[in-house]
C-alpha cells in the first residue's frame, strides 16, 4: 500500500462517518437517502482501493442505484417529512 | 439512568472485543483454509479468480442458496403488490439531455454487465454483479422515459429458465458420479475464456438470473406509484 493511500483512505471514512450523521439526524427523508447513497459511494471507493474489487462493484451498483430508487419510491408512496 | 447503564455495557463488551481483537496479529494470514484457497485455485478448479472459485465452486451450494433466497424475495414482492398497481406510470418525461444520454448508455451498460458476468472466472465480478449492473442500466431506462416497458413474462422465462440450468448443472455432477455442483467439465487452460469447466455456465445463469430478477422487483414497485 503506498503512502498516499494512507491520507486518502482515513479521510473517506470520515466522509463516510459525516454523511452517516447527516442520514440519521436529517428530517427530510429525501437528503436522508441522498446521504446514505453517498455512504455507500465512498464505501464503495474503499473497497477498491483495499483490493476486493468484487465488493466494490456489488456496493456500487446495489448500494449507490437500487437501494436508492427503491427508498426514493417508498417516499413518494409515504410522506417526505420526518415528524 | 438507563443511558448510563447502556454505555456502561457497550463499554465492557467493546472492551473485550479489542482485547480479544488484539491477540490476532494484523494483517498475518492464521487461517489454513485461506492459505489453501490461494495456493490451489487455478489447480483444483481452473478459475483464475479465486473469489469466484470459492463462491461457486467451492462453495456452490450455499451459492444456489443465495439465489434461491433471492428468487423468493422477488416472488413475495411481486405477490404482495400484484394487486396495487396503477393505470399509468408517470406522468412526464425526463429533459432530452437525460433521455438522449440513456439512450446512448443503455447498451453499453447492459454489454458491460454482460462482460462481467461472463468472465466471472478471470475478472472481478461475476453473476451477482453483472445482474445487478444490468439492472441498474434498466432502471435508467425506466426513470429517462415514461413508456419504457419491460415484458414481464419474457423476464419470469429468463429467471425459470436460469434457475433450472444452474440446477441441472449441479445434478449433472450428481449423474456422473462425482457430487452435486461437482466441476466434471475439462477444466482446460487457465487464463481462458473457455476454462474452469462449469463455472462459466453457472455464473452466466446467475447473471441472467439476477438481472432478471432486479428488473422484475424495480418494475413491480415502479408499477405501484400512481
Amino acid at each position: 500500500m503506498s503512502d498516499a493511500f494512507v491520507i486518502v483512505i482515513p479521510l473517506l471514512a470520515l466522509i463516510i462517518i459525516g454523511a452517516a450523521i447527516f442520514a440519521v439526524r436529517q428530517k427530510d427523508l429525501l437528503l436522508a437517502i441522498i446521504g446514505t447513497s453517498i455512504v455507500s459511494l465512498i464505501l464503495s471507493i474503499l473497497f477498491f482501493i483495499l483490493q476486493a474489487p468484487d465488493v466494490a462493484l456489488t456496493e456500487a451498483a446495489i448500494g449507490v442505484a437500487l437501494t436508492t430508487i427503491i427508498f426514493i419510491i417508498t417516499i413518494k408512496k409515504t410522506t417526505r417529512y420526518e415528524e | 439512568m438507563r443511558k448510563i447503564i447502556t454505555i456502561l455495557f457497550l463499554a465492557i463488551l467493546g472492551y473485550y472485543m479489542v482485547d480479544l481483537m488484539n491477540q490476532i496479529p494484523f494483517g498475518e494470514d492464521r487461517m489454513n483454509v485461506g492459505r489453501h484457497y490461494l495456493e490451489n485455485t487455478i489447480a483444483e478448479t481452473g478459475s483464475v479468480n479465486t473469489v469466484t472459485s470459492i463462491v461457486v465452486s467451492y462453495r456452490g451450494f450455499d451459492t444456489l442458496g443465495e439465489v434461491t433466497v433471492l428468487f423468493l424475495a422477488a416472488t413475495g414482492l411481486g405477490a404482495i403488490l400484484f394487486d396495487k398497481r396503477g393505470k399509468k406510470r408517470r406522468k412526464q418525461n425526463a429533459s432530452s439531455l437525460v433521455k438522449t444520454t440513456s439512450k446512448l448508455l443503455y447498451p453499453l451498460i447492459v454489454l458491460l454487465g454482460a462482460y462481467v458476468f461472463v468472465h466471472g472466472h478471470l475478472t472481478p465480478g461475476g453473476g451477482f454483479q453483472g445482474g445487478a449492473i444490468i439492472a441498474t442500466g434498466v432502471l435508467m431506462m425506466y426513470m429517462s422515459y415514461r413508456r419504457f416497458e419491460t415484458n414481464h413474462k419474457a423476464l419470469t422465462i429468463i429467471e425459470s429458465m436460469a434457475g433450472l440450468t444452474f440446477v441441472s448443472i449441479g445434478m449433472g455432477g450428481l449423474i456422473l458420479g462425482q457430487g452435486f455442483l461437482a466441476n466434471f467439465l475439462p477444466l482446460g487452460e487457465p487464463n481462458m475464456l473457455f476454462s474452469a469447466g462449469i463455472i462459466p455456465i453457472i455464473y452466466s445463469a446467475v447473471g441472467f438470473k439476477v438481472g432478471a430478477e432486479l428488473t422484475g422487483v424495480l418494475d413491480t414497485l415502479l408499477k405501484t406509484i400512481r
